[in-house]
């Protein structure tokens, strides 16, 4: 009987994972709602601004702002977004292997690389990989204060200003849908025109009241949109990976459990099958 | 039926409003802006004020924005504003309060308070009250 025992322990404590996991996944679910709730409030001005940003560098303006300016690429950023916290399913992996194969493309081309990170899963990883990190960041609350982010961005766009850095990317997760998050890697400066056949011929703004303070204004806007549409993005990437890891989590336990009571009954009635010949056996002798 | 053209005022929280206009008119940092479908591409300040939008069929709506951009293309009008509010959610009386409370701040010289930053909060306060009163006006 003593193997009916230990199954039954260990029903016992696969029981109790299951509980926390289930819990898990209903507040990841909760907290869900809510970041995506958030991201989906600040998609559309992110959107805009990019646009507005592109017409900009489509134009010819009389005004050269540095971070519209392609220059010779010696030596490259990246801003990382990742989460704080682990038990996400692959959602961290995915993002960093496609971040370091992008990076493995520049450093192929003999171009150096500096990264600034932002979330303590990359912090560790870039820790055991290696890799230049200019600037960290770790512990961003799930509701992000801009100015919580633009410290260690800083860091990059100044190097950026020094000349030290030609380009900087983005690298986040993108939120499609509960099940699906695609990490995607944007380049953020020098700013990308897009490619639009009406927008080809030459062209400017007219400036109200001066092309410098407006386009100095409208990027400072941009990189903060942009870099805040991250992480709010990838909290909500975070909350949905999460619940899904927990929910399967969850249903795992539950098909082990079931294995175990299976495997359990069947040694109880081997058992009972056992005395009972036994006794009969017994009787017979008798 | 007159041309309109695509307008969309967006906000760091939320878009407030997008769809076809037959003019905007907005304050911009040198001044009213009226722009009408097929403008020339303009970029430009926006200063707190209020927005107002003629729609298809020549309905108006009147936005409030405390400041951004405004950039035009000929197909497009985009206002990027900081914050964004509809005229019907104003709240006169919240911004009156507010508008009293910049004042005192402002004569109260012994009170260690950023003047600029007061200043600020005073021009946005009397654009929303001129927002609401605009839009009184016109439904009453």
């Amino acid at each position: 009987m003593a193997n009916a025992k230990e199954l039954r322990k260990q029903i016992g404590s696969i029981k109790n994972t299951q509980k926390i996991t289930r819990a898990m996944e209903m507040v990841a679910a909760s907290k869900m709602r809510k970041a995506q709730e958030r991201m989906a409030r600040g998609r559309p001005y992110s959107q805009h601004i990019r646009s507005v940003i592109s017409h900009v560098a489509n134009a010819s303006p009389e005004y050269h702002h540095q971070f519209m300016v392609e220059r010779e690429v010696q030596r490259i950023g990246y801003i990382v977004v990742t989460t704080d916290k682990g038990l996400c399913g692959g959602l961290n992996i995915n993002l960093l292997k496609t971040t370091v194969m992008d990076i493995k493309k520049w450093v192929d081309q003999d171009v150096e690389v500096d990264l600034c990170l932002i979330g303590n899963k990359g912090v560790q990883f870039f820790k055991s990989y290696g890799g230049n990190v200019v600037a960290a960041s770790s512990h961003v609350s799930e509701t992000p204060a801009i100015s919580d982010l633009i410290g260690s961005i800083k860091v990059m766009l100044d190097a950026f200003e020094e000349g030290n850095v030609d380009k900087i990317f983005l690298a986040n997760n993108v939120f499609v849908n509960t099940m699906t998050q695609t990490p995607t890697i944007n380049q953020l400066i020098p700013l990308e025109p897009i490619d639009e056949s009406s927008l080809k011929h030459r062209w400017d703004y007219i400036y109200e009241p001066d092309a410098r303070q407006l386009i100095e204004g409208l990027i400072t806007r941009f990189l903060e949109s942009q870099v805040y549409q991250a992480v709010v993005e990838n909290v909500a990437c975070e909350q949905a990976a999460k619940m899904i890891a927990m929910k399967s989590a969850t249903d795992n336990a539950g098909d082990l459990i079931d294995e175990l009571e299976l495997i359990m009954n069947k040694a109880r009635q081997s058992a009972i099958t056992q005395e009972l010949s036994e006794i009969v056996g017994g009787a017979a002798a008798v | 039926m007159a041309s309109t053209v695509l307008c969309s005022i967006v906000s760091a929280e939320e878009e407030i409003f997008s769809g076809q206009v037959e003019m905007v008119i907005a304050t911009g940092t040198m001044g009213e802006l009226g722009i009408l479908p097929g403008h020339t591409a303009l970029l430009s300040g926006v200063k707190p004020g209020p927005i107002r939008l003629i729609l298809e069929g020549g309905e108006e709506e009147i936005f409030f924005a405390s400041g951004g951009y405004i950039e035009v293309q000929p197909t497009s009008i985009t206002i990027l504003a900081d914050t964004a509010l509809r005229a019907d959610d104003l709240d006169e009386v919240a911004a009156l309060e507010a508008q009293k409370k910049a004042e005192r701040e402002l004569v109260d010289q012994k009170s260690d308070v950023d003047f600029a930053r007061v200043s600020l909060d005073l021009q946005e306060q009397a654009a929303m009250l001129r927002t609401i009163r605009k839009f009184r006006d016109r439904k009453g």
